[in-house]
């Protein structure tokens, strides 16, 4: 059989938005290949987000539910999926582009002597896929020559998946003894926000370098808060300490196409551009006219932010 | 401690690569090579690591002959030597990673530090594959809280604590950090957000042209380098149309409303 089986994160009980775009990639592929979707949570208490996955129409939903894997870890998240790909008879193993995945596909695909295809933007053909090279300078169309594949899978090219039939669950009953893992886990520290996460707003308003000082986010905050949308930065203020690295948008960071986005005192590095120009209409604001990011701006103005950006505010209020 | 660190040669990110007319693959016409931004990140770390815990960096490079300027590069940052598997061309993680294992075999490092993805592939494989295969303990995209322009940079500390056998360093993940302790033997990608690496001074420049490159032959060590990641066409992406400039906050937000309508 050729199934294709997507891991799907998870979080606070809920899939997460880029596993819903990584199910529909699993949807499209399973059906070039003739082959079945299969889907794996893997998770301590699972508890509800079962029933969400079981929405999709999937031929079936496979649980790794226990303690040990209460917190990601690569080692035995790996062992989970790799058994999930034998259960589920798969050829493509696949989830969206995260932080986890970056880190534990390598490693399914060395299990597997598979060959893996990063940040997938489209299916071409059941073993040939697009994705990014030279920072989305190139789209590249990649055939995988392995009996298996492996994917991540770029969330903003995927809309969220058709519903379909409630798939049947097979739980497997698999306990990974963490203290044989090589690496141990010790703590996590989470950044909570009460904002969207900017790879799910409809709006994103990222800030740069213009801003002068660590204070001035502020700025950012409260327009994103005017719109209901979500922050981002670019690298030089990530590198600067001025925010989380976690907001970074760029090659490197995170990369978002919201149905507007806000590049405030962001020059524009090719870098910052390939991780925010799939976004449908891009507002720039700088005092340098001459700014690469009016390249791709749709409406550019080129003033003083400080001036600007609490008129914006209030007009929007 | 013996560190290995590990370096690509890539074309220079600031420049924008133009594909050729039939998508074959990229003009390399005057194109300027670097290290790969990511990997420079790594040299340092491996720099520092060996400083405060003394012993050797050996700087590993899987690549084109061309690549000996790479890895004089990092001889030149501070590493004591290199070893240079070369292959007719840059090789797919699958087969890098083959090509590095040999490399541990003969040198039996205590840390390898690699960069976490390299700019040109952007496929960000290589160490996570390299710690599998290793069957070695992993932590990928280490950072550092600090701000890389604060005082603790400039005093060139690893971020990378090592003591009794393990490492223990914080990594990247979405929405937060977390805290990861490794067993040596291992593994470690650096993140962006790690250290700001070092110019090569001018002695490090003379000195580096003294120190040994070892050079072993893909073709020896792999027998079949064959890609099992097939690029079989090139495109474009979708260019944006040019925009408008507006005077005026005012003019903004109508547009905004009436014309976008995405306000």
């Amino acid at each position: 059989m050729s199934n294709v089986l997507i891991f799907v994160e998870h979080a606070e009980g809920e899939v997460k938005k880029s596993s819903l775009a990584a199910v529909t990639f699993g949807q499209e592929l399973a059906k070039v290949k003739g082959g079945e979707l299969h889907l794996a949570l893997i998770g301590s208490n699972l508890g509800e987000v079962v029933d969400q996955a079981r929405k999709y129409g999937a031929a079936k939903v496979h649980t790794f539910d226990n303690a040990c894997f209460e917190n990601y870890q690569a080692e035995s998240y790996t062992q989970a999926l790799v058994a999930g790909a034998k259960a589920s008879s798969a050829t493509m193993v696949a989830g969206a582009t995260t932080s986890s995945t970056k880190d534990l596909m390598p490693r399914v695909a060395g299990e597997l002597e598979a060959a893996m295809a990063s940040d997938v933007m489209a299916v071409v053909g059941a073993n040939q896929f697009k994705r990014p090279m030279w920072a989305g300078d190139v789209i590249a169309t990649v055939e995988l020559a392995t009996d298996t594949h492996i994917a991540t899978v770029r969330a903003t090219e995927f809309d969220d998946p058709a519903e379909g039939g409630e798939s049947p669950v097979e739980a497997h009953d698999l306990n990974v003894d963490l203290s044989s893992l090589k690496t141990e886990f010790i703590s996590i520290k989470q950044v909570k926000s009460e904002r969207p996460d900017a790879t799910s707003a409809d709006v994103v308003v990222a800030g740069g370098r213009g801003l002068k000082a660590q204070e001035n986010f502020k700025l950012i905050e409260d327009l994103a808060d005017c719109l209901n949308g979500g922050v981002g930065a670019s690298r030089a203020i990530c590198d600067a300490g001025w925010v989380p690295n976690d907001l970074q948008i760029g090659q490197t960071g995170k990369v978002v196409a919201p149905n507007l986005y806000f590049a405030i005192g962001i020059s524009g590095a090719i870098q910052h551009l390939a991780g925010m120009k799939g976004s449908k209409v891009i507002v720039a604001i700088n005092k340098d006219p001459d700014a690469p990011i009016f390249q791709v701006s749709d409406y550019g103005l080129v003033a003083d932010l400080f001036d600007v950006v609490p008129e914006l505010i209030s007009s929007l209020k | 401690m013996k560190v290995l660190t590990v370096i690509k040669r890539v074309e220079d990110p600031e420049i924008k690569v133009k594909i050729k007319g039939d998508g074959s693959g990229i003009e390399t016409d005057q194109m300027k090579y670097v290290v790969n931004p990511f990997d420079e990140i790594a040299v340092e770390e491996a720099l520092r690591v060996r400083d405060a815990h003394s012993g050797e960096l050996i700087v590993a490079c899987v690549g084109p002959k061309d690549a000996t300027q790479q890895i004089r590069t990092a001889l030149a940052m501070g590493a004591n030597r290199g070893v240079h598997v070369v292959a007719d061309k840059n090789l797919d993680p699958h087969n890098e990673v083959k090509a590095l294992q040999k490399v541990v075999e003969k040198e039996s490092p205590d840390l390898i530090i690699l960069g976490k993805q390299s700019v040109d592939d952007d496929l960000g494989q290589v160490g996570a594959l390299l710690a599998q295969q290793l069957g070695w303990s992993q932590i990928s995209f280490t950072s550092k809280e600090e701000s890389l322009e604060g005082p603790e940079e400039k005093g060139k500390q690893t971020a990378l604590s090592i003591a009794d056998g393990s490492l223990q360093a914080l990594r990247e993940v979405d929405g937060g950090v977390e805290v990861l302790k490794a067993k040596l033997p291992a593994v470690v990608t650096t993140e962006l957000r790690l250290n700001v690496p070092r110019y090569a001074s001018l002695p490090g420049i003379m000195k580096a042209k003294k120190k040994p490159i070892e050079e072993l032959a893909a073709k020896d060590l792999l027998g079949d380098t064959s890609s099992i990641i097939k690029v079989i066409g090139m495109e474009a992406p979708p260019s944006r149309a040019a925009g408008i400039k507006v005077e005026n906050i005012g003019e903004l937000v109508e547009k905004l409303k009436n014309e976008a309508k995405v306000i």
